[in-house]
């Protein structure tokens, strides 16, 4: 399992600077860690969030977006009339809520679909894995300077250690 | 009564009035009528003309406040836009931003799409913001009154909204021309 502080830590190298969104119980460990740092700004929504990273952005910040994949959804607009057309990057570090089916009913349809979701927008999206990591962040960073659109990250239960493990 | 009764002048001639007391600062104007008249009024590189993501003018004004605190940026935003992301009045109060002025240009219709109406004729925006948290607040209803306004929040420290109510006109004013990432490109360059 990855730890919260050397996830907040591989994204800092990377040179991300703004930290926006809107909780989930499986960022809660990344959120405190951030907020630890004095790094986190939150959000009410998550399209907000997406909007707020993308003035962050235009003032010369790296920014990332936490959220949980129902945010997606609130996002869409967002992610497809402002940051698309407008080629204004940022890191989604989406939580993958109703992965496999397991989860409460209110995950299980956009658990199913969000890599398709995504696709069909063509956002360029990866899920983190442990030992993986380290292309995996090398690929976000890559992805995000030379396409300028957002780029997500999903977040599988389990690999990156949250408040209650 | 609508528009509400003194109610005088129009969106672009209150634009006008305030454009004219900005220089370089970091102007992100709503998605609709207000970019297009706003470009044809003063086409600046400080000014991000939205033609989407409706409602969410104060969120990229407020990120870009937090990127540069040393500049005072600016929003024109309409009723219909506030009510759309009303969430960001509350984000604003409570991260304070000391230099952003939220000016909402509010004609009580949905102008752009042919003037259906909002609920702000009912639901005072400007008080909104007040019980949110904006340190300053003003509601004006005519040229004098938001000069003399606009000329004393850039004075202060924020965050501030100024409610000008505005009648239905809108101007002749063509789509914006510039392409989005050419926008995004030009406003970087000008506010670095």
């Amino acid at each position: 399992m990855i730890e919260s502080d050397a996830f907040v830590q591989a994204l800092q190298d990377m040179g991300v600077n703004f930290f926006t969104g809107v909780p989930d119980s499986m960022l809660g460990g990344i959120i405190a860690e951030l907020m630890d740092r004095r790094l986190y700004t939150p959000a009410v929504r998550e399209d907000e969030a997406v909007a707020m990273a993308a003035g962050a952005y235009m003032g010369g910040k790296v920014p990332a977006v936490l959220m949980q994949n129902s945010g997606l959804g609130t996002s869409l607009n967002t992610l497809i009339s402002l940051n698309l057309i407008y080629h204004q990057p940022c890191i989604l570090i989406v939580s993958w809520r109703g992965q496999g089916g397991k989860d409460a009913p209110e995950h299980l349809v956009m658990g199913e679909v969000m890599p398709q979701l995504l696709d069909t927008m063509k956002i360029p999206h990866r899920t983190l894995t442990e030992a993986g990591a380290i292309e995996d962040f090398k690929w976000i960073a890559e992805t995000f300077m030379k396409q300028r659109i957002p780029v997500a990250l999903f977040i599988t239960k389990g690999v990156v250690k949250g408040l209650h493990p | 009564m609508r528009p509400e009764q003194g109610t005088l002048i129009s969106r672009a001639q209150a634009m006008a009035a305030l454009l004219e007391l900005l220089t370089d600062q970091p102007v992100i104007i709503c998605n609709g009528f207000p970019s297009r008249e706003a470009q044809k009024l003063v086409d600046r590189p400080t000014h991000f003309y939205m033609i989407g993501s409706m409602g969410s003018a104060p969120a990229i004004a407020l990120g870009v406040a937090l990127a540069k605190p040393h500049k005072q940026v600016i929003t024109f935003d309409g009723d219909g836009n506030v009510l759309m992301g009303m969430g960001t009045l509350a984000t604003v109060a409570a991260l304070k931003p000391k230099n952003f002025i939220h000016v909402v240009f509010d004609n009580e219709v949905y102008g752009t799409t042919g003037n259906q109406p909002t609920i702000s004729n009912v639901v005072p925006l400007e008080k909104v913001a007040k019980a949110a948290g904006y340190t300053n607040v003003e509601r004006v209803l005519d040229l004098d009154d938001l000069v003399y306004e606009f000329k004393d929040m850039l004075k202060k420290d924020g965050p501030s909204m100024l409610l000008i109510k505005v009648n239905e006109f809108a101007e002749d004013a063509g789509r914006v021309v510039l392409d989005p990432p050419d926008i995004t490109k030009r406003f970087m360059k000008a506010i670095e």
